[in-house]
């Protein structure tokens, strides 16, 4: 053991933190996240405690979530960790030197991150059957457009990504992983959005999944969801996934004219 | 060149500014059916820059680029022509986790190959693949990287051919025998070929025409022979040291 081998290890590291601010801002990233996620599902649990309401059915609640959580965070890796995937490969440049048009990838991405989200949630949901006795299929024929939901908002999400990926480079990389969770807690996966405060409580009526989580809860917990809310959640879908091809569309034609796709591709 | 042929490939005042600095000065040259154009030059001369602004990866900041006639910067010309043209360089590699055969599929499907197997059996043949043709990208030396580049770069049969150093991580032999090949597809198929490589015994073999380029700019053009005499140096590797070193005819 040699400590100056040790030591030019540790100077290796940091002189990386010192040159990506994205590294950097992942070092306060997740243990931010897990606070607030763990914070107001800890606060959930406190208010119905305090209120005196029966225990409802926390397998079913955070079960359900987890798995219908996993379909956002898979449908937005479909896109932009396939799309890392030619970049690490350096195949990039040979796909995009191809007839391949921009329209065309982008759409078999979204096709890539469908079929990851159906093997996911069909494993996912059979583990759950027999390790826990959980059937996600009590939610019924709601579970078809839940689930739509939060893939168009996984591709919308998987877009955007991509988008900076392109235009900041592979230093941008860890937001594949990092950016759908950004939307966790506003998102009310594990608890009703009136748990969180009155100001996220407003961010979360534009956050489509919000809809998805609240409803599945309120069909779990014998609730009427109204339908209404639905349409809401895939007008919001629809308007982010048009801002997201519109974001993704405008960096590539800037990354085409700073020779960026380029320098990416080798 | 015949006066009357029809450039597959026509370039006018083709520049390229990346922020204040200026990689491709007004540059302008043509490329025929049945031709090999060499582009040479010291590292930053430019070549690069080029030919991604050929293949639509980088937009040029002036000039006009016109392929079999057409305009590369509008969407749908530029699909027309990427189906009748193909690339390959050593800088660029396939999926890791695909196998040989399985890389050159998504190829043949992405530019439409007709009989699709039989040209990837073709293809595995005459680029000296067989063996290898069932096993990850990963496990391919650089060499057989290569070819398996310069394999999906004949996926299409090309009319034209952009290879920026395919030969860089090849051995002699095999490197020799790409040559031949090359020359094979120009004389057999009319193939236009627009080549760079650093190996000057490599372009000066193979190149019918050459451009030489140093700052982003042509400073020379013509035969390997010509430009050997008229910088008067021994060979082309002379002419490309007094070149780089800034001598001027």
């Amino acid at each position: 053991m040699k400590p100056h081998r040790i030591s030019a290890m540790f100077l290796r590291h940091i002189y990386l933190y010192r040159h990506s601010l994205t590294r950097l801002v992942e070092i306060f990233y997740w243990p931010l996240l897990d606070l607030l996620v763990w914070g107001f599902v800890s606060l959930y649990i406190t208010k119905l405690s305090a209120e005196g309401k029966s225990t409802p059915n926390f397998l079913g609640i955070f079960l359900g979530a987890l798995i219908l959580w996993d379909i956002l965070f898979r449908s937005q890796q479909g896109i932009s960790v396939s799309f890392l995937e030619e970049v690490w490969a350096r195949n990039f440049l040979n796909l995009f030197v191809s007839p391949l048009t921009i329209g065309e990838y982008l759409v078999s991405l979204m096709l890539v991150a469908v079929f990851k989200v159906v093997v996911v949630f069909l494993i996912s949901s059979l583990l759950a059957w027999f390790l826990y006795s959980f059937n996600l299929f009590i939610i019924g024929l709601y579970l078809l457009p839940f689930m739509l939901c939060l893939v168009i908002m996984g591709w919308a999400i998987g877009i955007l990504t991509t988008g900076l990926i392109l235009r900041f480079g592979q230093q941008a990389e860890v937001l594949a992983w990092g950016v759908a969770f950004l939307f966790q807690p506003i998102s009310a996966v594990f608890y009703p959005v009136s748990v969180l405060p009155k100001f996220l409580q407003k961010v979360a009526l534009a956050i489509p999944a919000s809809y998805v989580f609240e409803g599945m809860r309120a069909i779990i917990f014998g609730r009427t969801f109204p339908a209404g809310h639905l349409v809401k959640a895939f007008s919001l879908d629809l308007v982010y996934l048009a801002l997201a091809l519109f974001f993704f569309f405008r960096m590539f034609k800037q990354v085409r004219a700073r020779g960026l796709l380029a320098k990416m591709g080798e | 060149m015949a006066a009357a042929a029809i450039p597959l490939l026509d370039v006018k005042n083709l520049s390229k500014t990346f922020n204040s600095f200026q990689a491709v000065k007004s540059v302008s040259f043509d490329l025929y059916p049945g031709e090999i154009l060499g582009l040479l030059g010291p590292n930053g001369a430019g070549k690069t820059t080029i030919i991604h602004m050929l293949l639509g990866l980088t937009s040029p900041s002036s000039g006009e680029i016109r392929i079999f006639g057409l305009d590369p910067s509008r969407p749908r010309q530029r699909e027309k022509i990427l189906r009748r043209m193909n690339f390959s360089s050593t800088y660029v590699a396939m999926p890791y986790s695909l196998t040989l055969r399985e890389s050159l599929m998504v190829f043949a499907r992405l530019y439409g190959v007709k009989k699709a197997k039989s040209r990837i059996d073709l293809l595995v043949e005459q680029f000296e693949l067989k063996d290898v043709a069932d096993r990850p990208v990963r496990t391919l030396s650089s060499g057989q990287m290569t070819r398996l580049n310069l394999a999906k770069a004949f996926i299409n049969e090309p009319e034209i051919l952009l290879l920026d150093e395919p030969t860089a991580s090849l051995d002699p032999d095999i490197a020799d025998r790409t040559r031949t090949y090359l020359l094979e597809m120009k004389r057999t198929r009319k193939m236009a070929i627009l080549y760079t490589s650093h190996n000057m015994q490599e372009m000066e073999e193979i190149s019918d025409r050459l451009l030489f380029l140093h700052h982003g700019e042509i400073i020379a053009r013509g035969t390997p022979g010509d430009l050997v005499a008229r910088f008067r140096g021994e060979d082309l590797e002379d002419v490309f040291l007094k070149i780089a070193r800034e001598v001027r005819p």
